[in-house]
């Protein structure tokens, strides 16, 4: 520990024990406290979360063995698409900015609230309404929704089960989305602490910027499609459905347009969250700031021009496929960018092997894993061969849970002791750590190689020369799953029982360290005036250590 | 893995092989320098960090190999695409239709089977359809794919290297028995060929004229 002193804030308890109009849960769910919100974004997505893996277990399962293993093809079928839409829209498009960006954005940037805090309680209602309708729809008769998570037209005209109510969800999610990005942006632009200039930003709030502006600007289009295909199901207008002269590969263009900078959305706060912890436990600055500032907005602008690389198969013109394929190329530039960056922000640190750092390290191997899977995908040739098999699925789950995931892992470790004011035992979360990282890779390296054998996505059955690969894979899922489990255990014995917790544990210079754990009721009783970046550690450098 | 079948399987692999040698390359790059990196800075060798804000040169370096690299990679998929998609003259016309939950093919006499029959070493183009929703017609052995959708014609085309049959896989998910809509490509010598084509006619009562090699080669 890097400071001796325990905050006034550990004894009491900070924004905890505000006296609002509200008490109980009301003092909850209608409070417009940022963290407040933030805290409730956290336990409603971790519910999901549960679920949601809950599902991607069982279907692993069922995958153990050709044939039946546990259930029919129509559950498969539903598991796959529920599974699909909670860890998207429930999970990852809102598991870092609004848990992590609403707890954190007003504190890293000195401020004592978001610009629209009433706006910030709607986009949560919002959040748990759609989250509840797609439960709901689940139980509605005609059974849940079998489309995956894309509602490809025309099969989500045809189909008989829940679509309307699991679209609607998605639809609500959306503008749950869109105010929280409408927020962070004002907040950004508007409640920095006087002396923060652009550049002084932390490099997470760069990345929620960065995702905000996605966020505002494709998640209507999405919003708009989901309409038309509800639109279609009610009145046969014929925009996508070929049978009344409609154009389905008009709806796969209008689907990606969003969901390809959706993909975004979910990984770049997770890019925010690695140059947030690298520094701090390297003890010097970042390399490359500005770099990996661009990056963030550069991978912002490119990706929502490379939609169409989901869609190689459709039959696209030439010019199509060229633009598409160079583009997707163009776009993985930033990306590496910043793992170069990253790895040179060890260079000559003063390096603490601690729980946050170890989830960054799986991070980091496991977002090139994707990053370079993505390279293979986006070559026209291979692409062709591995559209729509285990590869995609693997590349997916390597960026989105072996990136993101793992980001949000690390996430919850580093600011753990901020936002409740507890530390969490090292032991128990290091086991964590191991099993996840192994149990996550033998999960889904498996899927590569199926997928470049041939085995299509979404499939009940498969034949009997994957079945090796399946159990694998399948076996690894088991290990993470214990990893994930001790790690919620030992977080929430570290709620009922940890230490209280240092203001600063890491010896972090961003300004949420500068409150106490966990921080009061408006953050800081005087707005801080920032003198210097976001990650001066220079006080270590040629000195004797002072604190060790 | 790597079966070499149809003229893409052999481009396809190498370019699939030549991305995975050059990604594997430098991630053991990236992580032993990683881990270099954290024991030989770790905080007890190296209690005094050098607070490096960045380096110019470095960063214009390692935005720039991997832009060659990448276009490199670029122009071989691409390259591998045009093989794909550029069919030759005298290629067999063979209609494929799709529908929940099978596969229909359909020969230029109006001869339709449930097998893919096919003379071994001829082009063939399978005209694409769907009757119902999205399907894609895949032949892993080959490394082509090619969705089928209602109310739009695809094309693909391959030919077979040798007498033996493959997998057809529908790829695009298409609802309850979509793991099942699976049918086989048979390879037949000419001769063999022929006598099945023949004898599969007469007892549809289609005319029979001869395809394959013999159409190909007539005027």
């Amino acid at each position: 520990m890097t400071q001796a002193t325990v905050s006034a804030g550990a004894r009491s308890r900070g924004f905890y024990g505000e006296k609002g109009k509200y008490s109980g849960i009301r003092g909850w769910i209608f409070s417009t406290d940022h963290k407040r919100i933030g805290l409730l974004y956290l336990v409603s997505m971790a519910g999901f979360f549960l679920l949601a893996v809950t599902f991607g277990v069982l279907m692993r399962l069922e995958m153990l063995s050709p044939g039946k293993t546990i259930m029919e093809p129509q559950t498969y079928n539903t598991l796959f698409t529920l599974h699909g839409i909670m860890m998207i829209f429930l999970f990852i498009i809102p598991g870092l900015p609004a848990v992590f960006g609403n707890f954190l954005l007003p504190l890293l940037i000195g401020a004592r609230d978001v610009f629209f805090p009433r706006l910030n309680l709607l986009s949560w209602w919002l959040f748990i309404t759609g989250g509840l309708l797609a439960l709901v729809s689940v139980f509605l008769p005609g059974g849940a929704a079998d489309t995956g998570w894309t509602f490809y037209v025309p099969y989500s005209i045809r189909t008989n089960t829940n679509v309307l109510p699991a679209l609607f969800a998605a639809f609500i999610l959306g503008f749950s989305s869109i105010l929280t990005g409408l927020n962070f942006i004002t907040t950004i632009h508007r409640m920095r602490a006087p002396g923060m200039g652009w550049f002084r930003m932390p490099l997470f709030v760069w990345s929620l910027y960065a995702t905000a502006w996605i966020q505002v600007l494709a998640t209507p289009i999405i919003g708009i499609t989901l309409l038309l295909v509800a639109l279609e199901r009610w009145f046969g207008v014929g925009i996508f459905d070929p049978a009344l002269g409609g154009d389905p590969v008009l709806y796969q263009h209008l689907f990606w347009i969003y969901s390809h900078p959706a993909v975004y959305i979910m990984i770049l706060p997770g890019l925010g969250v690695a140059s947030e912890i690298l520094p701090v436990f390297a003890r010097r600055t970042i390399f490359g700031y500005k770099f990996i500032a661009f990056s963030s907005v550069a991978i912002a602008g490119l990706g929502s021009l490379v939609w169409a690389h989901h869609m190689f198969t459709v039959g696209m013109s030439y010019t199509g496929m060229f633009v598409f394929s160079l583009l997707t190329f163009l776009v993985s530039i930033p990306s590496a960018i910043k793992i170069f960056n990253w790895i040179a922000t060890l260079y000559k640190g003063s390096i603490v092997l601690d729980v946050p750092l170890l989830f960054i390290l799986s991070f980091i191997v496991q977002f090139s894993i994707g990053g370079f899977t993505g390279l293979m995908l986006g070559a026209l040739a291979v692409n062709i061969h591995v559209q729509d098999t285990y590869f995609v699925v693997g590349h997916f789950h390597y960026v989105m849970f072996g990136g993101t995931g793992f980001a949000l892992f690390a996430a919850i470790h580093y600011w753990f002791p901020k936002m409740f004011g507890k530390m969490y035992r090292k032991g128990p979360a290091v086991l964590s750590w191991i099993l996840a990282t192994l149990g996550f890779n033998t999960l889904y390296m498996p899927f590569f190689f199926l997928g470049y054998m041939g085995m299509p996505r979404r499939y009940y059955d498969y034949l009997p020369e994957y079945q090796s690969f399946h159990v694998i894979a399948t076996v690894g899922s088991w290990i993470l799953v214990l990893g994930i489990i001790i790690m919620i255990v030992n977080l929430l014995y570290a709620l009922k029982k940890g230490a209280p917790a240092l203001a600063n544990p890491w010896g972090g210079k961003t300004l949420e360290w500068t409150v106490p754990s966990p921080p009061p009721t408006e953050n800081f009783a005087t707005i801080p005036v920032v003198t210097t970046g976001p990650y001066d550690f220079s006080e270590y450098e040629q000195r004797p250590a002072e604190h060790s | 893995m790597f079966t070499g079948a149809s003229p893409f399987a052999d481009y396809v692999d190498t370019t699939f092989l030549l991305i995975v040698g050059i990604s594997a390359l430098v991630l053991v790059g990236l992580v032993v320098t990683m881990i270099y990196f954290i024991f030989r800075y770790s905080r007890k060798r190296n209690p005094h960090p050098s607070n490096i804000e960045g380096n110019v040169p470095l960063e214009v370096a390692w935005t720039v190999i991997p832009l060659v690299l990448f276009m490199g990679m670029f122009y071989m998929g691409w390259e591998g695409y045009r093989k794909m998609t550029d069919v030759p003259e005298g290629a067999i016309p063979i209609k494929v239709i799709a529908r929940m939950w099978s596969w229909t093919f359909e020969y230029p006499n109006g001869l339709q089977t449930d097998t893919l029959y096919v003379p071994v070493k001829e082009p063939v183009k399978l005209a694409l359809k769907s009757l119902d929703v999205n399907h894609s017609m895949y032949i892993p052995a080959f490394r082509i794919k090619k969705d089928a959708i209602p109310n739009r014609e695809n094309v693909m085309w391959f030919s077979t290297p040798e007498v033996q049959s493959y997998d057809i896989a529908c790829a695009e998910y298409c609802g309850l028995r979509h793991a099942y809509m699976y049918t086989r490509l048979v390879a037949l010598d000419a001769t063999a060929f022929d006598a099945w084509y023949q004898d599969r006619s007469a007892k549809a009562g289609k005319p029979y004229t001869p395809i394959g090699a013999k159409a190909a080669s007539s005027p």
